[in-house]
C-alpha cells in the first residue's frame, strides 16, 4: 500500500516536471466566428512553428458567442463577421480596437439541369429572385440576360442559410444596397425573415451547397472558398460599373482595395463601384482591448503578424482572400494603438 | 414514489451500510428533481425579458423576424408537434410489428442478430441521419415518394403543393427512423416477458400463432408497449440536428406535408450562436421553455393514458 503510494507520488512528480517547461510558453485564447476558423487554424499553426513559445487556442463558437466571451474577458481576443456595434461596445469593460483580418465573398450557386454555360444575373434580378417577384427560370428578365442559354420552364427555389451567419449578413447587406424594397421590407442581418414564397433554409455552408446540388431549379449563396474548393458553378454578376464579374479571390480583393479607409463604423464594401470588383463581399474582424489585462505584448505580436503580408499569405492557401496592401496598412495602424 | 410498508418496518433496525445506501438512493432521486426544477427556473429567468415584451401572444403569433424583433412561436410549435406525430405514427406501427416478429416468430438464429442490428441503429449519431436525409432521402422524396403520394392523394390539401424534397414529411420520416429502435427494443423485451402460460392457453383454445400474438400477447403487454412509444416520442420532440437538416427551416404553417417547416429545437440550434441582441436571445430561450412545456404536456398525457388503461383492467 505504502509502496504503491510512493510510486504514485513519484510518477506525479515526473509528470509535473515534464509539464512545467511547457507551462512557461504563453497560450493566447480567442473565440468567435466560424467563418475565420479554417484561416486561423492554418495561420496560428504556422505562427507556432516559427515561435514555439506561443500557442493560440481559437474556438469557433460563432460571432455572437465570441463577442460575449470577449466582453466577459474570458478570452484574449474575439473574432466576428460583423464589427461590434455601439451597444455592444458600451457593454464591453474597456475601449475596444476592431481590426479587419480577412475577406470573404458570397458566390451565387445554382442548379439548372442541361445548362452548362454560366448564367448571368444583374443585381436587380438577383434581388427580385430573393424577394419572390421573379418565380421562374424562363422569366423574360432572366432570359434577356442569357440569350444563348435555353432556360427551362422551372420554378426557382430560393435557398438561404438557416443558421445565423456572416455570409447571410454580407448577402442581405448587398440586397439592401441594390433594392430599396428589400431594404424596407427585409433589411440587413445574420438572420432575416426571407420573403420569397419558395424559400428553403439550410444549415451551414455545406447545407446550402448540398440543397442546391440536390434540387433542380435551386439558387443559393455560398461562401467563395467552398465554391472554389468544390468546383461548383456560380453565376456571373453585373457590378455597379456595368461589368460582368465572377466571384474569385481577385475580384473580391478588388472590391476591398477600392475602399482603403475601412473602419469598424464604415465597413461595408458590398456593391463596390470598382470596375473589377465583385459586388457581394465583406470583411471579418478581430476585436481586442486597447489595454489588455495580460499577455499584451504576445497578443500584439501575433495579430500584427496575422494582418501583415506573412500572415495574410496563409489566407490564400485555404482559399480565403488576403487583405489588400492598403488595408493591411490601415489594420496595422489601428493595432499600434494597443498598449503593450 | 412511496416506500412500501415492508421496507418501513425494517428501516428501524438498519446497519450503517444500509443507511448509507438509503442516503445514496434518496440523494440521487432528489438530485434529479432539483435538476428539473433548476432547469425550469433557469429557462423562465432567461426568457423573462421576452415574456414581458411579447406576453402570451408569443405563443400564437407567427412572425419570426430578428431584424425588427418581432417574434412568435406558433409555426415552430406546429412544426415540432407535426413532425413528432408523423414520426410516432410511422414508428409505432413498424416498431411494434417488428417487436412482435422478434418476440414470437423469428427463429433464434435470425432473432438474435436482428435485435442486435436494430439496437445498433439507436447508436448512429443524429448528424449521420441528417446527412443521409439531406443527400439520399430528400432527393428520393422529391423524385419518387412525393409524386407518388400526390398522384394518389393529391386531392387532399395534406398532399398538395410543390414538392421540395425537404419539409414536414421528410422531417417526420427521419425522426421515425431514429425512434424505431427505441420502440422495437423495449416492446420486444416487454413481449418476451409475457408468461408462456398465456400463449399456451391461447393455443390450447385453438388460436393460430398470429391470433395469439396479436389478440392475446400484445394486449397483455400494452402498457409496456405504450411506455416504449412515449419514450420514443420524447426523443422525437427534442431531436435537433437531423431534423434541422431536412425540414427546410421556414417559419410558416402550411397545410401541405411537403412544405418546408421549422421546429422549436431547430430554431435554437440555428440562431442561438449568432443572436446578439438580448431580446433575441431571450426569445430563443423562451422557445426552449415552450419545448420543455410541450414535452411535459405530452408526457403527462401519456401517463394519464397509461393510468386509464391500467385502471380499466385493474392490474
Amino acid at each position: 500500500m505504502i509502496r504503491s503510494l510512493r510510486r504514485c507520488c513519484f510518477s506525479l512528480a515526473v509528470v509535473a516536471a515534464m509539464t512545467l517547461p511547457a507551462a512557461a510558453a504563453t497560450q493566447l485564447t480567442g473565440a468567435g466566428s466560424s467563418f475565420d476558423y479554417p484561416f486561423f487554424s492554418k495561420a496560428f499553426y504556422i505562427y507556432n512553428q516559427k515561435n514555439p513559445d506561443i500557442t493560440v487556442n481559437y474556438q469557433s463558437i460563432g460571432s455572437g458567442g465570441g463577442i460575449a466571451q470577449f466582453t466577459a474577458r474570458n478570452v484574449d481576443f474575439g473574432a466576428t463577421d460583423v464589427p461590434m456595434n455601439a451597444g455592444e461596445l458600451a457593454r464591453a469593460p474597456g475601449p475596444v480596437l476592431q481590426i479587419p483580418v480577412t475577406l470573404g465573398g458570397a458566390a451565387i450557386a445554382y442548379n439548372l439541369p442541361g445548362v452548362s454555360a454560366p448564367i448571368r444575373l444583374t443585381r436587380a434580378v438577383l434581388a427580385d429572385i430573393y424577394l419572390g417577384t421573379i418565380l421562374k427560370w424562363n422569366d423574360p428578365q432572366i432570359a434577356k440576360l442569357n440569350k444563348s442559354v435555353n432556360l427551362p420552364d422551372m420554378a426557382i427555389i430560393v435557398v438561404h442559410r438557416s443558421d445565423g451567419s456572416g455570409t447571410s449578413y454580407i448577402f442581405t447587406d448587398f440586397l439592401s444596397h441594390v433594392s430599396a424594397e428589400w431594404k424596407s421590407k427585409v433589411g440587413t442581418g445574420k438572420s432575416v425573415s426571407w420573403p420569397a414564397p419558395s424559400s428553403v433554409g439550410a444549415k451551414g455552408t455545406e447545407g446550402v451547397a448540398g440543397q442546391v446540388k440536390s434540387t433542380p431549379g435551386a439558387i443559393g449563396y455560398v461562401e467563395m472558398a467552398y465554391v472554389v474548393e468544390n468546383h461548383m458553378q456560380a453565376a456571373t454578376l453585373e457590378n455597379k460599373a456595368g461589368k460582368w464579374i465572377d466571384c474569385t479571390p481577385e475580384t473580391v480583393a478588388a472590391a476591398a482595395a477600392s475602399k482603403p479607409e475601412v473602419s469598424a463604423t464604415n465597413f461595408s464594401i458590398v456593391d463596390s463601384s470598382a470596375a473589377g470588383g465583385y459586388p457581394i463581399s465583406g470583411y471579418s474582424w478581430v476585436v481586442v482591448y486597447k489595454k489588455p489585462e495580460a499577455r499584451a505584448k504576445e497578443l500584439y505580436n501575433v495579430l500584427s503578424w496575422l494582418v501583415g503580408s506573412q500572415g495574410q499569405e496563409n489566407a490564400k492557401s485555404v482559399d480565403y482572400v488576403p487583405l489588400p496592401r492598403n488595408v493591411q496598412g490601415a489594420a496595422a495602424a489601428t493595432l499600434r494603438q494597443m498598449q503593450r | 414514489m412511496t416506500v412500501g410498508p415492508q421496507f418501513r418496518r425494517v428501516a428501524r433496525f438498519v446497519s450503517p451500510a444500509d443507511r448509507g445506501f438509503a442516503a445514496v438512493v434518496y440523494g440521487g432521486s432528489i438530485l434529479f428533481a432539483l435538476l428539473i426544477v433548476g432547469l425550469f427556473v433557469e429557462l423562465v429567468l432567461g426568457s423573462w425579458p421576452s415574456i414581458v415584451a411579447f406576453g402570451p401572444s408569443f405563443i400564437w403569433k407567427s412572425s419570426w423576424d430578428p431584424i425588427t424583433s418581432k417574434f412568435g412561436a406558433l409555426p415552430m410549435i406546429f412544426g415540432t408537434v407535426m413532425t413528432s406525430l408523423i414520426a410516432i405514427v410511422l414508428a409505432a406501427f413498424i416498431g411494434i410489428m417488428a417487436a412482435v416478429f422478434l418476440a414470437d416468430f423469428a427463429p433464434r438464429w435470425l432473432g438474435q442478430p436482428l435485435s442486435f442490428l436494430i439496437e445498433l441503429l439507436a447508436a448512429v449519431p443524429s448528424v449521420v441521419y441528417g446527412l443521409w436525409g439531406l443527400f439520399v432521402l430528400a432527393p428520393f422524396m422529391r423524385t419518387t415518394i412525393g409524386p407518388a403520394l400526390q398522384h394518389v392523394l393529391g386531392w387532399m390539401p395534406l398532399f398538395s403543393g410543390p414538392i421540395y424534397g425537404v419539409g414536414l414529411l421528410t422531417g417526420g420520416i427521419i425522426l421515425a427512423l431514429m425512434i424505431v429502435p427505441t420502440v422495437t427494443a423495449i416492446s420486444r423485451d416487454v413481449l418476451v416477458a409475457i408468461p408462456r402460460d398465456l400463449r399456451e392457453a391461447s393455443m390450447a383454445l385453438g388460436s393460430t400463432k398470429w391470433e395469439t400474438a396479436i389478440r392475446v400477447v400484445l394486449p397483455a403487454a400494452r402498457v409496456g408497449v405504450f411506455g416504449a412509444c412515449v419514450l420514443a416520442l420524447g426523443r422525437a420532440l427534442g431531436e435537433t440536428i437531423a431534423v434541422t437538416m431536412v425540414i427546410g427551416n421556414r417559419p410558416e404553417i402550411s397545410a401541405s406535408l411537403f412544405a418546408p417547416s421549422y421546429t422549436l429545437a431547430s430554431v435554437i440550434a440555428n440562431e442561438f450562436t449568432e443572436a446578439t441582441t438580448s431580446i433575441y436571445t431571450s426569445a430563443l430561450i423562451e422557445l426552449g421553455l415552450i419545448l420543455f412545456l410541450v414535452s411535459m404536456a405530452v408526457n403527462a398525457l401519456a401517463r394519464f393514458m397509461i393510468w386509464s388503461v391500467r385502471g380499466s383492467e385493474r392490474v
